[in-house]
């Protein structure tokens, strides 16, 4: 792996915690790799295990999903149901041939600027190691023609 | 056919600064559907805002993205701006070039190169935006109280004196909850009763309140401003509106034996009843279970015999007691809530160390509190339940059913130190030579004049506080041998006591769980309401239209109680005060020709917005309702059939994005 290769990489963020996470890093200069897009979803539980899928079929080398802490959840249980598919998407991963270093649910809060800081670069550094993605071995149709 | 327009803000030099805005926007007309883009200095100026606006008209633009900042910061006001130009709000955009760009990266061409692809993705989003209308609901200006406590009375007449309309609903037969059964209050040694039966009357004779004692909520659907409620009026077998209170049915019950609820069983009871003198409203109830009549008559259809009685029914003079009155249901329809439930307090019984619950003269704080009452069963006298001696020696124990682990109650109850004080205070007031013991953790004593107060106790009234727990109480010549350990001194005590109170703490009321499940509303571990926010939104749920008050949420004192309850009060009139409610049109729509109506969306939605709904070839399908439903997303992400989205976060908008980033 050369040293010049940057990761593509897509972060779904909730809007209540992590985004706001997102936005205090910025208030407060922290800075960050500049790898990560940033995707502005109502909640982690709003990300449909597929939109990751979509993401490495489209070419991302790694997949952020950022929510509340557990129990601090604006819609209650959002992100409660975010982690439980992001389980089942764990094992989906192997089947589609990614790696599951590649995909991270993490949980940022509002007040925490300086961990989405570090959650990113920690994930980013990860990602690097792990070289370019391969796009996934089967490729499917996401049903509806998105 | 999109016609975009994309506007690039320098915010000064925040962005400008890493980011080359000329050359970003001079990027951005390269995206597909854009038909004009340029930079500005500071588009949320009002120079700014107009740039927007006149380029909407001259460009015949369709869609708009502001580059700038956070859109948790300027989102409403450019979706008013593109709206006074004509533009439906919801077809607006921000990218977010400044907090998550400018400001977290120094190289300028990292950031330029960022913020290009940040706005090329923002601007595939726009593509596929929807016009979007908020809708309208009216609402029932009716206010819904749950809980008769001083929480619920102070709710309850603060709307009601800003010209609202209240039901309260308590499941006691009196109002007054568990400030009523308090002998003083602390730390100013106000008269409980006297403080609060004012209010209790102002309450009962307020135009705009409706009282609805003996009752429970059976269930509530709706949402907020139009929640339908289902309300349980218990037969009281007396009739209200012809009964005077006169009391001589009370007086002359022959069945007075009956554990008074209201004396935290120090006391007895009739069967026919008010819980207190001046209980309101002040008309009794017969408790049935206890009642000889009905009980004559329930063994009657068992084939025994049992001596009828009807003393009441007999020495009545109004004719009131009315032996067909049945359980009523009575609907109603509400625009909004307060869960004023209240408390009870740790059942003590849990601690084999403290007898079990067993021993009669250890009593808890609220008991001592009916013993001290010039109108509790003993008439204000102290005495030890098991012999009705005055005690001497009196061994206080904090914490008990609070931070304790062990009893699965971790936190602290906030009032226990207050009122062991305070019964520490009024007993040497009571009997100058009785010696008072204080087993506690921590003393605390934050509020206004709380510390003083404990202070005062130890240092005028010389109570002896030990710093330590309690290992062992265990009786022994007619007295109770009080084994503990003072931490400070690092040895073991023991002192010898007529007499020992518990203080335990506070726990969700008795059903809390039960209401909350049927308000629909979330609650803790211990079965307290949590709040929409802990720190800013203390005394809203999480679900509109429903609020808090008193200890429903947690260990509170009156001031706190009170406080809250007001607040709520407000709350609750800021939503009257409108003609209709506007709804957030970012919500869940249901596409029914694709709907398989398997109701995982249901399940999984935290707000109950998915209703059934029977199409005409008898499919059943869901439906969203607006009005409730609050764009969390939960649904379209667990519907199997795609027949869900999200407005204003569809699949097609979040992948788009996706695909403007990666297929570039």
């Amino acid at each position: 792996m050369t040293s010049e290769f940057e990761p593509r990489i897509v972060g779904f963020l909730c809007n209540w915690c992590s985004y706001a996470g997102a936005d205090l890093a910025g208030t407060s200069r922290t800075s960050y790799a500049p790898n990560i897009r940033i995707i502005r979803v109502p909640c982690s539980g709003r990300v449909d295990p597929l939109f990751i899928a979509k993401a490495f079929q489209e070419g991302a080398d790694g997949v952020m999903v950022l929510g509340c802490h557990p129990g601090d959840c604006h819609y209650v249980e959002g992100n409660y149901h975010a982690r439980r598919r992001f389980a089942v998407m764990h094992r989906l991963l192997d089947y589609l041939g990614v790696d599951k270093g590649r995909v991270m649910l993490e949980w940022v809060s509002a007040s925490e600027g300086a961990r989405f800081a570090r959650v990113v670069n920690e994930f980013t550094d990860r990602v690097r190691q792990l070289g370019p993605a391969k796009r996934p071995v089967h490729s499917f149709q996401v049903a509806g023609n998105r | 056919m999109p016609r975009i327009g994309v506007f690039v803000c320098h915010c000064g030099t925040n962005i400008a600064a890493t980011v080359d805005c000329g050359g970003v926007a001079e990027a951005a007309r390269g995206f597909p559907g854009v038909v004009h883009a340029t930079d500005f200095t500071y588009l949320c100026a009002e120079a700014g805002q107009r740039k927007i606006q006149d380029a909407i008209a001259e460009h015949r633009l369709n869609r708009v993205v502001v580059a700038s900042c956070s859109p948790r910061m300027h989102e409403p006001t450019f979706r008013k701006a593109v709206a006074q130009a004509g533009l439906n709000p919801y077809l607006m955009e921000m990218a977010n070039i400044r907090e998550h760009c400018s400001w977290v990266h120094a190289d300028r061409q990292v950031a330029t190169a960022k913020a290009t692809e940040i706005i090329r993705m923002v601007v595939a989003k726009v593509a596929r935006n929807e016009p979007l209308t908020a809708k309208q609901v009216g609402l029932t200006k009716k206010l819904l109280v749950i809980g008769g406590g001083i929480a619920g009375i102070q709710a309850a007449l603060d709307v009601a004196n800003a010209g609202h309309q209240v039901t309260l609903v308590e499941r006691t037969p009196t109002i007054g909850g568990k400030m009523a059964m308090l002998d003083k209050t602390f730390p100013t040694l106000d008269c409980s009763a006297c403080i609060l039966t004012p209010r209790m009357v102002e309450l009962s004779q307020h135009p705009n309140i409706e009282l609805r004692t003996y009752a429970e909520v059976l269930s509530v659907k709706g949402f907020v401003g139009n929640f339908e409620v289902e309300i349980l009026q218990k037969a009281r077998k007396v009739n209200h509106l012809t009964c005077t209170g006169c009391g001589t049915c009370w007086q002359k019950c022959p069945e007075k034996n009956v554990p008074s609820e209201f004396d935290v069983g120090m006391g007895r009871r009739t069967a026919i009843y008010i819980p207190f003198p001046q209980a309101v409203p002040n008309k009794p109830v017969i408790d049935t279970a206890n009642c000889r009549y009905v009980r004559h008559l329930a063994a009657k259809e068992r084939g025994e015999k049992l001596m009828e009685c009807r003393v009441c029914e007999k020495l009545c003079p109004t004719k009131s007691i009315d032996w067909e009155q049945k359980d009523e249901i009575i609907v109603d329809r509400f625009g909004a809530i307060i869960v004023a439930n209240g408390y009870d307090t740790f059942d003590h019984s849990v601690y084999g160390e403290y007898g079990y619950g067993k021993y009669p003269d250890v009593i808890t704080g609220l008991q001592l509190e009916r013993l001290m009452n010039a109108s509790g069963p003993t008439k204000g006298e102290v005495v030890r339940p098991s012999d009705g001696k005055h005690p001497h020696s009196v061994v206080f124990l904090a914490c008990v059913g609070s931070r304790d682990d062990k009893v699965g109650r971790p936190y602290c109850s906030k009032i226990c130190c207050m009122y062991t004080a305070k019964h520490a205070l009024m007993l040497k007031e009571h009997d100058p030579n009785i010696q008072t013991y204080v087993f506690y953790i921590d003393i605390r004593a934050a509020g206004r004049g709380y510390e003083e107060f404990v202070r005062r106790v130890q240092e005028e009234y010389g109570s002896t506080y030990i710093r330590g727990r309690v290992s062992w109480i265990y009786p022994q010549d007619g007295k109770l041998m009080i084994k503990g350990e003072d931490t400070l001194l690092g040895r073991p005590v023991e002192v010898e006591a007529d007499l020992v109170v518990l203080a335990t703490g506070i726990t969700a009321a008795k059903g809390a769980v039960d209401l909350m499940q049927t308000i629909g509303i979330s609650y803790d571990t211990y079965g307290f309401i949590n709040e929409m926010h802990p720190k800013l939104r203390p005394v809203e749920t999480n679900t509109d239209g429903v609020y808090l008050a008193g200890c429903a949420s947690g260990p509170k004192d009156i001031p706190d109680s009170v406080s809250q309850a007001s607040a709520a009060a407000v709350k609750v009139c800021g939503l009257f005060s409108q003609d209709y409610l506007t709804t957030d049109p970012m919500t869940s729509v249901v596409d029914q020709m694709k709907c398989v109506g398997c109701f995982l969306c249901e399940e999984v939605c935290p707000f109950r917005a998915v209703e059934r709904e029977t199409l005409r070839g008898g499919k059943v399908v869901a439906r969203i309702n607006e009005s409730v439903c609050k764009g969390c997303g939960l649904c379209v992400a667990a519907c199997r059939g795609e027949a869900l989205n999200l407005k204003g976060f569809t699949d097609q908008q979040l992948l788009a994005q996706v695909t403007a980033l990666l297929r570039a």
